[in-house]
């Protein structure tokens, strides 16, 4: 068992440095289509997180206070706002804690809320609403209320956001079907030139009873570790190219905006998985188309 | 060993082989003989389960191959050893690594190729050159090498087509001494050939095939030939050698 599985992989590799030229150009057209594939991703992942995060706030509707209001003021506009249909709860944030928060947000860039002379921020009461359709009925109500100054609610970005990850999602489908495609010939025409070199050889190997898979396997394997080097090489390249995406960006224009990016160790593993599975299947097709109708001669 | 029974094969209108029914048995040395065309290698291809006969029954080994999957190709072929005329060695490997290459394919241990390969190279008279490359040995040497490549593994069956079609006389001589040494040993030889000298010198059994048809089947000489035109350089050349 483990001597025809080394036997394979001896020839595997043998055959790879025998056709050096041909594999390298194969791996570096399948990394690129990986790359480009690569980057549909991070953007479908990164927009997709973000969606679901304003999505877990649907419900909540920040309403602003006005700043000349008192404690009673403030008070009556509670009551209004919980006398309303479908709110289900109304917590309070003062502008100190507003502060807070925001500056737990800006992260290392906090020190540049120090510089304040005012807390520009107003109170706010966080309104919990029943469902989404109570959360129109709520946020249109609230601003009627006297003492509000503003309302935020998220519901037209969370729409709008939701059909650019629906575009991005289809984008995404339409151009790695394309990628699949193109890889599985750009590895078959690989592979197709390596069992032409090796004709005379297989020849020889059908005559002395050797069994299809026993011819098959080297060839399959030359494709997945096609496949394997290029999920590699991209996978790596993405998480470069990420990382200092994430470094350059994130830490102060991105947080300022309340946005976080999705890290880049969870990414690029689940993206190196993805470009590996991907590449032993596209190895692996390849490879079989090319050398199944050489096989039934 | 190898049994036709009424077997035809037709490739589109023209006939490869009508009604042919052979007993070859085991430890037999038989000389398939024909003019070209004439359906020797629709016989040969038929054994080897290349192609499939349209009727009749095939048996190798006493297996009905007519019946066989093609999972079990491999195993039929492993039965049969093949020698060709034109030797068909992989160029980039040593004389050894030939000979081991078949072992290789059937999945021996390096061990067993070890003690086996030196053994069979010793058989065939070339054990002095197992380190050379087949551009380095002369055509009766490669051809030895397309020997013990065949018989490496032990097959019930040699075929071998046309063996000393590239020899010259006595280097076809040395070939068949070969041959007839390993038919010795118990392995049933069945050679296609157009060598009358060989024939007639060996005195085997010799089926003649023409037109798709066995048309004789007896021990001794090539035999008469009604059609042989021995005005035509062609056909006197393709019979001397």
């Amino acid at each position: 068992m483990f001597s025809r599985a080394g036997y394979a992989l001896k020839q595997t590799f043998s055959q790879i440095w025998r056709n050096k030229s041909m594999y390298l150009v194969s791996v570096l057209a399948i990394t690129a289509m990986m790359l480009i594939l690569g980057i549909f991703f991070i953007s479908f992942v990164n927009v997709d997180m973000f969606t679901t995060t304003l999505n877990k706030d649907y419900n909540v509707i920040q309403v602003y206070l006005d700043e000349n209001n008192d404690g009673a003021e403030d008070k009556a506009v509670e009551e209004a706002i919980l006398a309303l249909d479908g709110v289900d709860k109304a917590i309070y944030e003062s502008k100190a804690d507003a502060l807070v928060k925001l500056k737990q947000r800006w992260g290392d860039n906090a020190y540049l809320l120090d510089n304040l002379q005012d807390n520009p921020l107003p109170n706010s009461y966080l309104v919990y609403v029943e469902d989404k359709d109570a959360a129109d009925y709520v946020a249109e109500a609230v601003t009627e209320i006297p003492g509000v100054d503003d309302v935020t609610y998220y519901r037209d970005t969370i729409e709008k956001l939701s059909k650019i990850t629906r575009f991005v999602e289809t984008a995404s489908m339409i151009a790695m079907i394309f990628l699949i495609v193109v890889s599985v010939i750009i590895v078959a025409n690989t592979i197709k030139l390596t069992v032409h070199n090796r004709a005379q050889e297989i020849g020889i190997m059908k005559y002395l009873g050797a069994t299809d898979w026993f011819v098959r396997a080297p060839f399959i394997l030359g494709g997945i570790v096609i496949g394997l080097v290029s999920s590699l090489i991209s996978t790596g390249a993405i998480y470069v190219i990420y990382s200092k995406i994430i470094g350059l960006i994130q830490a102060d224009v991105i947080r300022m905006l309340s946005v976080e990016l999705v890290p880049a160790d969870y990414l690029v593993f689940n993206l190196l998985i993805m470009c590996a599975a991907l590449g032993v299947g596209i190895g692996t097709c390849g490879s079989i188309i090319s050398i199944r109708r050489f096989l039934a001669k | 060993m190898i049994i036709f029974d009424n077997v035809s094969k037709k490739y589109g209108g023209n006939i490869g082989l009508t009604r042919a029914s052979v007993h070859i048995k085991k430890g037999d040395f038989v000389f398939l003989v024909g003019p070209s065309g004439a359906g020797k290698t629709t016989f040969i291809r038929l054994i080897l389960k290349e192609i499939d006969a349209d009727s009749g029954s095939i048996t190798v080994a006493g297996k009905d191959i007519t019946r066989l999957s093609r999972r079990e190709i491999p195993e039929l072929r492993q039965k049969i050893g093949m020698v060709f005329q034109d030797f068909r060695l992989l160029d980039k490997k040593t004389v050894f690594e030939n000979v081991a290459f078949a072992m290789e394919v059937v999945h021996k241990s390096r061990k067993q190729i070890k003690q086996r390969v030196p053994h069979v190279l010793e058989l065939v008279g070339i054990a002095d050159k197992a380190d050379r490359y087949p551009h380095e040995l002369s055509a009766g040497e490669q051809q030895r090498v397309g020997i013990a490549r065949a018989i490496v593994n032990q097959p019930r069956v040699l075929i071998a087509d046309e063996p000393t079609g590239n020899l010259d006389p006595k280097t076809a001589m040395e070939i068949m001494n070969i041959l007839e040494k390993i038919n010795v040993r118990g392995t049933t030889i069945l050679m296609v050939t157009h060598a009358k000298d060989i024939v007639d010198r060996m005195n085997k059994r010799v089926v003649t095939i023409e037109g798709g048809r066995i048309v004789r089947d007896e021990q001794g000489s090539y035999g008469f030939m009604d059609d042989f035109d021995y005005d035509s350089d062609e056909e006197v050349d393709r019979y001397v050698f």
